[in-house]
């Protein structure tokens, strides 16, 4: 496994910002806490040693070109992106989000980020006080133990099922992009789940939305989620009851995925950011596989392309159809 | 006590489908009194908020129908449409609501044979599925 030198980053950011071709740089930093790292933004080239890469990076930074918009409109920005943040960030180009002329992306070799719930199952939920990213495995350290566990068992779902690791569209490459990387397992869960009677799928997803609490982080935290007024905030009409009702919140997680079906990364930063530990992505993977089936697309591959709902082709598979 | 009766809602969009019921009704055609009709001015105007909505209001199935693809008033609202429903629909079916519950078709103004025959049928089979107990609000 080939991580990232950190000295390679902060050069690379250091020139960017010293030769004025960038104004910001958007980035991580080591977090007060362990388990996660920070956002940094970065105006002046001595800061740059600051930045950092690693397990803990699992914010998708392109948000702030979505919902922090009117902040970063007249500046060149550089950004730190995993392969799903370039997605992202190309998505929102698409959108016209994002001038893409005034975004210099600084791609990063991703090897997946942790999912701090899977990290605190392995230590019984004993606090962490020290992370250490060796690569193939991670060594865990805190009050009275000192765990080495497997990479793998601790990344985030989305993690283990992606297959576009680097970003595919960016300016800067820190280290070598890989292309697409074939992944066994990213269809697994999905045709497992379809394998289930109709009656066991609705007992699993009302077992798992049930858990539900409409804290909206799994929104707040989505790069492709940025309407000025969100359908379940609106009140007139008040299409959803704001309660955790099941069926509310079942619409809610629905509606959702249908917004950002063809524009969902897989970034899995919703599930992340679920403090009830659901398991959302289910859901998004099933969208875009459907998508990918039917018309071709994935979301924030093809800077030149449209997102997929709102496209069509004449002659298009409708076996739904009646009739 | 008489035998339950499914309540489906039709939503039929204003130039071919809701013209297809109409020329239903004026040729005398039989088909099962079970839908309500909410006219839009297109099947691209449907939202799936409004099906899931349906749902959530306890009709035990929804029938989204429009014109032909090629034959839309607005060049294109059917396309678009076509696109979330074939996401929408497999996406209804994975988290364990009846494939029979939603469908969609296409009829066109003169397709009242067509329509009453698409109603026969989606309120045949919603009348096997029993009533709509998913997604049905109980509070």
């Amino acid at each position: 496994m080939k991580m990232i030198n950190p000295d390679d980053l902060s050069k690379a950011i250091k020139e960017l910002l010293t030769e004025k071709k960038i104004d910001l740089f958007i980035g991580w930093e080591k977090g007060s806490l362990p388990l996660s790292a920070t956002p940094l933004f970065i105006t002046s080239e001595d800061e740059a040693e600051r930045a950092v890469f690693d397990i803990t990076c699992g914010n998708n930074l392109s948000i702030y070109f979505t919902k922090d918009r009117k902040q970063f409109a007249d500046k060149k920005v550089g950004i730190a992106v995993k392969g799903c943040d370039a997605r992202s960030v190309v998505l929102n180009t698409l959108e016209k989000q994002i001038d893409r002329a005034n975004v210099v992306m600084v791609g990063v070799p991703c090897h997946g980020v942790l999912d701090k719930k899977k990290v605190l199952a392995k230590t019984d939920g004993r606090e962490v006080l020290e992370l250490i990213d060796n690569g193939d495995t991670v060594t865990l350290i805190g009050k009275g133990y000192e765990l080495s566990i497997d990479r793998s068992e601790i990344l985030s779902s989305s993690c283990l099922a992606c297959i576009y690791p680097d970003a595919q569209e960016c300016d800067i490459f820190i280290g070598d992009a890989r292309a697409e990387v074939p992944n066994e397992n990213r269809l697994k869960e999905i045709k497992e789940f379809e394998a289930l009677s109709t009656e066991e799928r609705w007992a699993n997803t009302c077992a798992e939305y049930e858990k539900c609490i409409r804290c909206y982080a799994c929104r707040n935290v989505c790069p492709s989620c940025y309407c000025n007024v969100c359908f379940v905030d609106q009140n007139d009409p008040g299409w959803i009851g704001n309660t955790c009702e099941f069926t509310d919140s079942m619409i809610f997680h629905v509606i959702r995925n249908l917004h950002v079906a063809g524009r969902c990364v897989e970034c899995g930063a919703c599930e992340r950011a679920c403090p009830m530990d659901i398991n959302l992505l289910l859901l998004n993977r099933k969208v875009a596989m459907e998508v990918k089936d039917r018309f071709g697309d994935i979301a924030g591959l093809d800077i030149n392309g449209k997102p997929a709902m709102v496209d069509f082709k004449e002659d298009e598979k409708q076996d739904f159809i009646m009739g | 006590m008489s035998e339950w009766q499914p309540r489906i809602l039709a939503i039929l969009c204003n130039w071919c489908s809701y013209a297809g019921a109409d020329l239903a009704g004026v040729s005398r055609m039989q088909y099962p009194p079970n839908i309500r009709v909410v006219r839009v001015p297109c099947s691209g105007r449907v939202d799936p908020l409004f099906i899931m909505k349906s749902l959530q209001a306890g009709f035990d199935g929804v029938l989204v129908s429009g014109c032909h693809p090629g034959d839309c008033h607005y060049i294109s609202g059917n396309y678009v449409a076509r696109r979330k429903f074939a996401v929408l629909k497999p996406l209804l079916e994975f988290i364990g609501i009846e494939p029979n519950r939603v469908q969609f078709s296409w009829i066109s103004a003169g397709e009242g044979e067509r329509f009453a025959t698409v109603v026969t049928k989606i309120t045949e089979d919603v009348r096997k599925l029993g009533p709509s107990t998913r997604l049905v609000k109980k509070l």
